[in-house]
């Protein structure tokens, strides 16, 4: 490893931006002749639009049009799709109700839109808006999974009858059947994964621009996929053709999954553009965040497990209804299915699984990807049994889990992935010995003495991350490949630019893919320009989520590089007059093995491009790209310990200490990774302690603010012990696994585990407020 | 309409603006100082904050009418030439930053919690100070490493001058 290649953790090239106030954010931007959209969103979660009345708004200064959900349908732009078919047990495929960008007829959650203003000022835009008057007729709602599907609920869509989009199920019924059939202890759990809203610190926001001459569409939004962006813009929204559209998304200001998708609000602001003849931009506010941004988890799930005798698993049997919302959002269908159902073998082998899945309409936000998408779920419930397990069997959590361990890789599990690489002793006991798990009785004895409750929580998460091979992701349904490219350009003078298809917002990709360069070329690092965000300038690429940025994107950099280095390998050996299997790469200099002759990368840079003194035949430049796509998914897998104590007289946790021991395979940039880690460890404990989204019984949201909603801040977080094992992974040239998703992932089992031990009452729902927790310990 | 003079960054100013503009909109979109950023509407998150004569105050809650005659200080406006300020150079440094929307409103309340505790900062203060910034990235552990860090460069940077 040299000072800046692969495993140093060098401070960030993107930092300076950032901390000197330079970010250039979609919202940072101004158009000459810009116009400002402020959408009406329907106060009701499920009623009838009887009438949209502008007259009064179209007076009002400034106003430039105000336009509706009819007109909008009338020019034929498409309706919002869900990109991922999931079949039901019975044969038949997942039902899509229609999903205008607004709603022409039927509102069916609070906050979808109906019309929007165009004006001169945000103002101008958001005053008008106060005057236009929308009639609507109130239907009766259901927010509630279950109460959903009970006869005589309120239906939402006529191609969805009962509400269900799709009744479906994985593994093998017969072999559960037959292992619960012998077990010694069957242990059931019933869990609520609680609905969060994703709350990116900065809101959604789109500008749109259409040049009338050239018949051209240029959209600077809040993605981490514009190439995803532009390719369902075109081929599904019937919004512009490909080769007329360009998407940007500059600086982005986080995402965790809920930039993925493309939301009503870019199709009509591009709409817009074209029917104004003006550029239009919309930011949405933290209200419309709440309201619009796809929510992620709520799932309510019944699952039993079977021991035998010797307390090793036989099986597994889950039941899981998940909330979808109002609509089908971009990729929801495969969060309770294919991210969700094939990680429920989760660390251990379970020689039977059998799991369904049902999935729900209601009148709420619609619900996708977020932060680890249904591998969190996988890995609560799992976690939570293996804790409830241990307790009713009387056996230490850590024990149960470690008799239980996948010990030989490849691994086949029951429900289709294979996982190639893995240490699941190592993390454990790297977690133990790093919060002396040993010691914890004598600390719980001592703290009881005091008067206080302390308890101890495992949770030992695997994730399958990649999200590829593009084949079979493609035999599960997906819409799309899930593969990566990445185009590398040394220039004349031997700087060198990386254009990749994935998409850094936070994730720090201009440094630690800087730094697979500096490994492989020796060239500094501040000689390398990582560009990404734009579809005009980088070919194609499918974006960032699901921790694929360094498995795929990174590997496609590898394959790219590998490519750049055969051909200077070849110009280096032509001007050295030497062979080509002589030339080595040393800090930035091909040599000829055994002799003094070198020539540095600049030079044989200039020579691709003055092409005065190529080998025969050779195409002048040194520019390759290259396309990659993963042999298997990867799988980072770790153990998660947290010690909490309880105050039995207000019900509130504080930590005593949160210990992370991961294995992410190689690690580029350890300071990267842990922060990566520090997040998702936040969001996972948020969602155990602090994070709900909760709507009354008529669909109205009532936590739709950061007053109601509790995000995690600084005093409610610990400082975290990070530890990291490492097996590589064998599916990609790099070794690594990923990162982004693992905390998100592992977190929260080991919370509620913890707090549970404290209080002595297993029956806890997250978050656990303090409220909840007291009642869990005075009944 | 009303005639706004303040001083922004050492830089005298005078701007007409609708009554009801919000200092963080007079920032952004009269003076194009886009550093600012707004990342919620009641108050909450912090990313806006600024300082005003010298205190941390969220932009996004004070009328720019209100801020006639002060003294403005933005995230632009911290850093001597191409010298950062020790809180900049901190964050860069602990990696106390990600996806950067959050980071200068972050910055301008840590360098307050600073001075106003005289440098003398521990980890359980910076967290209970910070309450009023929220990032959804970092977890917060490295922001708290960087303002401790940032306390005592301050400190220094403080007995030099």
């Amino acid at each position: 490893m040299g000072v800046e290649g692969i495993g140093a953790s060098v401070v960030r090239k993107e930092d300076k931006r950032f901390i000197t106030g330079k970010g250039r954010y979609v919202d940072d931007i101004k158009l000459i002749g810009m116009t400002y959209a402020h959408f009406i969103r329907s106060p009701h979660a499920h009623a009838k639009v009887k009438g949209i009345d502008s007259s009064a708004a179209m007076k009002m200064p400034g106003v430039v049009a105000v336009l509706t959900g009819q007109q909008i349908v009338d020019d034929k732009i498409g309706n919002l799709i869900c990109g991922w078919a999931i079949t039901s047990k019975d044969g038949s495929p997942m039902k899509m109700g229609a999903w205008p960008a607004m709603a022409p007829e039927t509102v069916r959650f609070v906050g979808q839109a109906v019309a929007v203003v165009i004006a001169e000022t945000k103002n101008q835009a958001r005053d008008a808006a106060e005057a236009v008057v929308v009639n609507y007729e109130e239907l009766p709602a259901v927010a509630d999974v279950r109460a959903a599907l009970k006869p005589g609920a309120p239906q939402l869509h006529p191609e969805a009858p009962g509400n269900i989009i799709y009744d479906w199920h994985i593994g093998d019924d017969a072999a559960v059947k037959a292992a619960f059939a012998k077990a010694a202890n069957v242990v059931s759990l019933d869990v609520t994964n609680n609905r969060l809203v994703p709350n990116a610190m900065e809101p959604r926001a789109a500008i749109a621009d259409y040049d009338a001459a050239e018949e051209h569409f240029t959209l600077w939004t809040t993605s981490q996929n514009p190439h995803v962006a532009r390719l369902v813009l075109s081929a599904f929204y019937n919004v512009a053709p490909e080769h007329k559209l360009r998407v940007i998304a500059p600086d982005v200001g986080g995402g965790f999954g809920s930039k993925i998708y493309i939301y009503p609000e870019e199709m009509v602001a591009l709409w817009a553009s074209k029917k104004v003849g003006r550029p239009v931009k919309w930011t949405g506010d933290r209200s419309e965040a709440f309201l619009t941004d796809a929510h992620g988890r709520d799932h309510v799930t019944h699952a039993e497990m079977a021991f035998d005798k010797d307390n090793k698993i036989l099986g597994l049997r889950v039941k899981t209804h998940a909330n979808f919302g109002a609509y089908m959002s971009l990729f929801s269908s495969s969060v309770p299915t294919y991210l969700y159902a094939t990680l429920l073998s989760g660390q251990y082998v379970i020689p039977a699984i059998y799991a369904e899945v049902m999935a729900v309409y209601t009148n709420t936000t619609p619900v996708d990807a977020y932060r680890g998408a249904g591998r969190p779920e996988a890995s609560y419930l799992l976690e939570r049994m293996m804790e409830t397990a241990a307790r009713q069997l009387k056996v230490d959590p850590a024990e149960l889990r470690k008799k239980n361990f996948i010990t030989s890789f490849p691994y086949q599990t029951p429900v289709i992935m294979t996982y190639d690489a893995g240490d699941f002793h190592a993390s454990i006991d790297a977690a133990m010995k790093a919060i002396d798990y040993a010691g914890f009785p004598a600390r719980k004895a001592k703290a009881k003495a005091e008067g206080k409750l302390r308890g101890i929580g495992v949770s030992c998460y695997i994730e399958a991350c990649g999200i590829a091979p593009s084949k079979a992701v493609g035999s599960l349904g997906a819409g799309v490949g899930l593969w990566e490219s990445a185009e590398i350009r040394v220039n004349p003078v031997g700087t060198i630019e990386v254009l990749t298809g994935s998409h850094s917002h936070g994730q720090s990709h201009e440094t630690t893919f800087a730094q697979l360069i500096a490994e492989r070329l020796g060239v500094p690092i501040s000689q390398v320009s990582i560009v990404h965000g734009d579809t005009d300038k980088v070919q194609f690429g499918m974006g960032t989520y699901g921790s694929r940025s360094i498995a795929v994107g990174g590997a496609a950099i590898v394959k790219a590089m590998e490519k750049v280095e055969a051909k200077a390998k070849k110009i280096a050996a032509h001007a050295l007059e030497a062979s080509e299997n002589d030339i080595v790469i040393e800090n930035g200099e091909f040599k000829v093995t055994g002799t003094d002759k070198s020539i540095a990368l600049p030079m044989v840079a200039l020579a691709a491009y003055t092409a005065h003194n190529l080998p025969e035949g050779m195409e002048p430049g040194l520019k390759e790209t290259a396309f990659y796509d993963p042999t298997n998914f990867t799988f980072p897998a770790g153990a998660y310990i947290c010690e909490v104590e309880v105050d039995a007289a207000t019900g509130k946790t504080s930590f005593v200490n949160f210990v992370a021991a991961d294995d992410f395979g190689r690690l580029i940039n350890p300071m990267v990774v842990e922060g990566q880690v520090h997040g998702g460890l936040a969001q996972g404990i948020g969602q155990a302690l602090l994070e709900h989204a909760v709507y009354n019984e008529n669909g109205q949201p009532v936590t739709a603010s950061f007053m109601d909603y509790t995000m995690p801040r600084a005093d409610d977080l610990p400082s975290f012990k990070i530890q990291h094992t490492m097996t590589l992974c064998p599916s990609n040239p790099l070794g690594v696994k990923g990162c982004g998703e693992a905390g998100a992932i592992g977190a929260s089992a080991a919370v509620i585990n913890a707090i549970t031990d404290a209080i002595g009452n297993n029956k806890l729902e997250m978050p656990a407020s303090p409220d909840r927790v007291w009642r869990a310990i005075h009944g | 309409m009303s005639t706004v003079k303040l001083t922004v960054n050492g830089k005298a100013v005078s701007v007409d603006v609708e009554d009801r503009t919000l200092l963080v909109q007079l920032l952004r979109e009269n003076l194009n100082l886009t550093g600012t950023h707004v990342g919620c509407d009641t108050s909450q998150c912090g990313a806006c904050v600024v300082h005003i004569d010298g205190r941390a105050v969220k932009s996004c809650t004070v009328l720019a009418t209100q801020a006639a005659g002060s003294n403005v200080t933005t995230i632009e406006g911290i850093a001597k030439g191409e010298e950062l300020h020790p809180m900049q150079a901190a964050f860069r440094d602990n990696h106390g930053l990600q996806c950067g929307f959050c980071t200068p409103g972050m910055i301008m309340s840590s360098i307050d919690i600073v001075n106003r505790h005289g440098g003398k900062v521990d980890e359980a203060t910076v967290r209970q100070e910070l309450d009023g910034n929220i990032c959804r990235c970092t977890g917060y552990h490295n922001i708290v490493k960087a303002v401790l860090d940032a306390a005592s460069r301050m400190k220094v940077a403080q007995a030099a001058e």
